[in-house]
C-alpha cells in the first residue's frame, strides 16, 4: 500500500512493455494480458484515491530511504528527488482515469479484435494510460512535462492507427505538430523557472516564486500550451480533427488526457503561482472565463452543422471544456474577495471540477455508442445513417443517456454540474450565466438532430443485418452509463468526498507546499 | 564588451527559435515545417544547457575534478538529454507520418493537405 | 434522506428524489389518460398507420429528414455569424500554429502588462 503512487505508473508501463512478448502467443493470451493489466491499473487507482480522500495527501519519493520522507536529512531542507504529491485534486483525476480507461479497454477488446497491428495499438493505450497517471499525480515540474510528452506521442500514433485513406494521418500529424511546439513551450518555461530559482519541485518553486519578469512569461508560456491541449477556443481546431479519425475508444481515452491538461492549468494557475498573482487574479480569471465563454458558443454553433458524428462531439467537447474553464475561471477571478469567495466562488469552483468527472462519464459514453454504430454499419455520415433504433437497442438507450446528460437535464450527472455553474456564475456577472444556458439548449438541440438521424425512423435496407454489439462493447458502455446515472441521482456524496476536497486543495494553496517542505 | 559576452548563447537561442518558428508558419512544405520543429528543438536545448553554465566552470564531475571554484549545472544537462531523446522520438514518428501522408495525398504542400475541415 | 440526497448550491437545492417523484407522478397521470383510449380498433389497418395528410407513407425510409437538412432554419438565420466562422476552420497546420502563437503573443502580453 505504501508504493501505490509508483504502482500507479509502474503497472501500465509494465503491460505496455511486455504485450509484445506476450502478444506473440496468440490473440487469446493478449486479451487477457490486457484484461488483466487493465483491471489492476484501475484498481490501483481506485484504491490510491481512496487513500487520499480518506487519509489526506500521499507523498512518494523515488529513491528515498522512506517513501514519505520529502526532505533527505543532509540537503538542507531542500526536497532533491522526483517526489509524486497526490492531493484531493489528482486523486479525482486519478478516479476518472482509473474508471475510463476500464471502460474503454473493456469496450476495445471487441471493437478492435478484427484489426492489424494489435500489438503496437494496446502497447500505445497502455502507454497513453500511463502517460495520464503520471501527469496528473506528480509534483515535479519537469517530470509533468515527460509525462505530457508520452501522452501526446502516443495519443498521435494512436489517433493516426486506422491509415483510413491517410486522413486519420493528417490529424494525427497536426495533433503531434501542435503538441509539440506547446511542449517546447513548457520546456522553455521550466528552463526559466529553474534558472532563476534552481528548484524544479512544484512545491518548492511556489516556495521561491517571486513575480519577476521572467515569471511572468513562464507563466504565458505555460499557461497557453495547456489551455490549447485541452482545447480552449481559438486553439481547438485540432480537437475535431484527431477525435473524429481516431478509433471511438481511443477518443474516449484523448478527452480525458485533455482534462490532464485542464489539471495541469489549474496546478500551474493555483498551486505554483497562486500566491504571488495576488493583485492579478480578476485578470488571469477573466482570462480563463473569456476562453471559457468562447469556447462554450463556439463549439456547439460548429457543431450543429456538422455531418460526421464523431466530429460533432468532438465539437462538443470543446464545448463542455467551456464549462469547466467558466467555472473555474470565476473561482480564479474571485480569489482574493473573501466574501464572494465563500458565497459563490467555491460552488462555482466546484461546477467546474464536478463537470469534469461528468464530461468524462458521459462524452466517452457518447464516443463508444458512435463508435458501436460506426462497427455495425461502417459509416459515421449523420446523412446516410437512420432507423437503427429497431435493432440496437441497446446502443440507443445508452446514447440517450448520454445525450441527456450532456445536455443537461435532470436527472443525470449534467444537471447538476451544470446548475452548480449557472447559480454561482449568475451571481457574479448574469450575462455569462445566460450564454451558458443558451449553450445548454443547442447542445440539446444538436444531440436531438443525432438522435433522430441515426435511430429513428423506419429501418433502412442497407442497415437490415446490424444487429446489437458484441456483450463486451456493451459492458464498457453499460459501466459508463450506470456511472452516469449514479452520479445524477446521488450527486451529494461525490461533491463531499471527492469535489469539495479538491475545491479546498486548489483554493488553500498553501497544503500543497506544506505537504512536502513541512509546517508554516 | 567581453562582460556581455554572456548573453551570446542566449542570443542564439532567440535568432535560432525565431528562424525556426518562422519555418513551421510560413512555409508550405511538410519537410520544412518539420525542420522548423527541429531548428525550435535545438533553440530550446541550447537554452537549457546555456543556463547552466557558470564563468569558468569545470565538468560536473567529482572524480578527480581539478581545482576550481564552482561547477556548471548538472541538472540542466539532464532536462536536456531528456529533451534530445523526446525531440528525437516526436520527429521520427512525424516524418514516418509525412511519408504515409505522401504516398496516400500524393503531395507534401501543407495548403492542399486538408481533408478534414469545416 | 436530506444529507445524502439533497444537493446544495450557494443559492438553491436540488433533490433528485423529488423529481423522480415529479416524473412519475406525471408517468401515472399520462398512463391513466392513455387508458381511457379505445382498444377496439383494427391492427395493421388505416387505422393504425401515421397520418400524414392522407398520402402514402413513402417505402424504403423516403420521408425521413437528412441529418443536413434539419436545423435549416436556425442556420440560415446565423448566416452572417457561420460565414466568418467556418472559413477560419481551414484545415491547414499552419494555421493552426499560427493561432497558437497569436494567443501566445497575446496572453505574453496580458501577463507582463498584469
Amino acid at each position: 500500500m505504501r508504493h501505490l503512487p509508483a504502482l500507479l505508473v509502474a503497472t501500465p508501463l509494465f503491460a505496455a512493455f511486455f504485450m509484445p512478448l506476450i502478444g506473440r502467443a496468440g490473440q487469446t493470451a493478449r486479451s487477457l494480458w490486457v484484461l488483466l493489466a487493465s483491471v489492476a491499473t484501475s484498481t490501483v487507482g481506485l484504491l490510491l484515491a481512496w487513500k487520499v480522500f480518506t487519509t489526506g495527501t500521499v507523498l512518494y519519493v523515488f529513491g528515498a530511504a522512506a517513501a514519505g520522507q520529502a526532505l533527505p536529512m543532509d540537503s538542507g531542507g531542500i526536497p532533491i528527488r522526483i517526489i509524486f504529491e497526490v492531493d484531493a485534486l489528482s486523486a479525482l483525476m486519478v478516479v476518472i482515469a482509473s474508471l475510463s480507461s476500464l471502460a474503454v479497454t473493456l469496450y476495445s477488446l471487441v471493437a478492435d479484435s478484427k484489426s492489424s497491428g494489435q500489438d503496437g495499438f494496446y502497447s500505445m493505450l497502455f502507454l497513453l494510460v500511463a502517460g495520464i497517471f503520471g501527469m496528473v499525480s506528480t509534483g515535479d515540474l519537469f517530470n509533468f512535462f515527460v509525462f505530457l510528452e508520452i501522452t501526446s506521442l502516443s495519443g498521435a500514433a494512436l489517433v493516426a492507427f486506422r491509415i483510413d485513406k491517410g486522413v486519420a494521418v493528417e490529424a494525427g500529424l497536426k495533433y503531434a505538430l501542435l503538441s509539440t511546439v506547446g511542449a517546447l513551450s513548457i520546456l522553455i518555461a521550466i528552463g526559466i523557472l529553474f534558472g532563476q530559482y534552481n528548484a524544479l519541485n512544484i512545491a518548492t518553486l511556489a516556495a521561491r516564486l517571486q513575480f519577476t519578469m521572467l515569471d511572468k512569461v513562464a507563466l504565458a508560456l505555460l499557461i497557453v500550451p495547456l489551455a490549447m491541449k485541452c482545447g480552449a477556443v481559438p486553439m481547438h481546431f485540432w480537437t475535431p480533427d484527431a477525435y473524429s479519425t481516431a478509433p471511438s475508444s481511443i477518443t474516449a481515452l484523448l478527452v480525458v488526457s485533455s482534462q490532464a491538461s485542464l489539471y495541469g492549468l489549474f496546478r500551474i494557475l493555483f498551486s505554483l503561482y497562486g500566491d504571488v498573482l495576488q493583485f492579478s487574479w480578476l485578470t488571469f480569471g477573466w482570462f480563463l472565463i473569456i476562453l471559457g465563454v468562447l469556447s462554450m458558443f463556439v463549439g456547439v454553433t460548429m457543431a450543429i452543422l456538422q455531418k460526421d458524428v464523431k466530429r460533432l462531439m468532438a465539437y462538443h467537447a470543446v464545448s463542455q471544456t467551456g464549462y469547466m474553464l467558466l467555472g473555474v475561471g470565476v473561482g480564479l477571478a474571485v480569489l482574493g474577495n473573501r466574501e464572494a469567495l465563500d458565497a459563490y466562488g467555491r460552488t462555482a469552483m466546484a461546477g467546474g471540477l464536478f463537470h469534469i468527472l461528468n464530461h468524462a462519464m458521459y462524452k466517452g459514453l457518447l464516443f463508444l455508442t458512435a463508435g458501436a454504430i460506426f462497427y455495425r454499419t461502417g459509416t459515421r455520415n449523420l446523412n446516410k445513417l437512420g432507423g437503427l433504433g429497431h435493432t440496437m437497442p441497446w446502443t440507443m438507450v445508452f446514447f440517450m443517456i448520454g445525450a441527456l446528460a450532456i445536455a443537461g437535464i435532470p436527472p443525470f450527472n449534467g444537471f447538476a454540474s451544470k446548475l452548480l455553474i449557472y447559480e454561482s456564475v449568475f451571481r457574479f456577472n448574469p450575462f455569462l450565466s445566460i450564454i451558458a444556458m443558451i449553450v445548454s439548449i443547442l447542445t440539446l438541440a444538436s444531440f436531438v438532430k443525432v438522435f433522430h438521424s441515426m435511430f429513428m425512423g423506419a429501418p433502412k435496407a442497407e442497415y437490415a443485418e446490424a444487429r446489437e454489439v458484441p456483450k463486451s462493447m456493451l459492458i464498457g458502455m453499460g459501466f459508463l452509463a450506470v456511472i452516469v446515472v449514479v452520479t445524477g441521482l446521488m450527486p451529494r456524496p461525490f461533491i463531499d468526498h471527492m469535489i469539495t476536497p479538491a475545491v479546498n486543495a486548489l483554493v488553500d494553496r498553501s497544503d500543497y507546499i506544506v505537504a512536502i517542505l513541512g509546517g508554516k | 564588451m567581453i562582460r556581455l559576452l554572456w548573453a551570446f548563447p542566449f542570443i542564439t537561442v532567440a535568432i535560432l527559435a525565431v528562424i525556426g518558428i518562422d519555418a513551421m508558419l510560413f512555409k508550405r512544405n511538410l519537410i520544412k515545417i518539420l525542420m522548423g520543429l527541429g531548428l525550435l528543438e535545438a533553440a530550446v536545448n541550447l537554452f537549457l544547457v546555456a543556463t547552466g553554465y557558470r564563468q569558468s566552470g569545470i565538468a560536473p564531475i567529482f572524480t578527480n575534478a581539478p581545482d576550481a571554484p564552482q561547477m556548471v549545472l548538472p541538472t540542466v544537462q539532464a532536462l536536456t538529454l531528456t529533451s534530445i531523446v523526446i525531440g528525437v522520438a516526436t520527429l521520427a514518428m512525424m516524418l514516418s507520418f509525412t511519408m504515409i501522408i505522401y504516398k496516400k495525398y500524393g503531395t507534401v504542400d501543407s495548403q492542399q493537405i486538408r481533408k478534414l475541415k469545416g | 434522506m436530506n444529507t445524502v440526497w439533497t444537493m446544495t448550491t450557494g443559492s438553491g437545492t436540488w433533490n433528485p428524489l423529488l423529481w423522480l417523484l415529479a416524473f412519475a407522478v406525471a408517468l401515472i397521470v399520462s398512463l391513466f389518460i392513455r387508458s381511457k383510449g379505445r382498444k377496439d380498433y383494427k391492427v395493421d389497418s388505416g387505422q393504425d398507420m401515421p397520418f400524414i395528410s392522407g398520402n402514402d407513407e413513402p417505402k424504403n425510409g423516403g420521408g425521413h429528414i437528412p441529418a443536413s437538412n434539419m436545423y435549416w432554419g436556425f442556420l440560415e438565420s446565423m448566416k452572417g455569424y457561420y460565414k466568418r466562422v467556418v472559413p477560419l476552420h481551414t484545415g491547414v497546420v499552419t494555421d493552426y500554429l499560427i493561432w497558437f502563437v497569436g494567443v501566445m503573443a497575446l496572453t505574453l502580453v496580458i501577463g507582463l502588462m498584469a
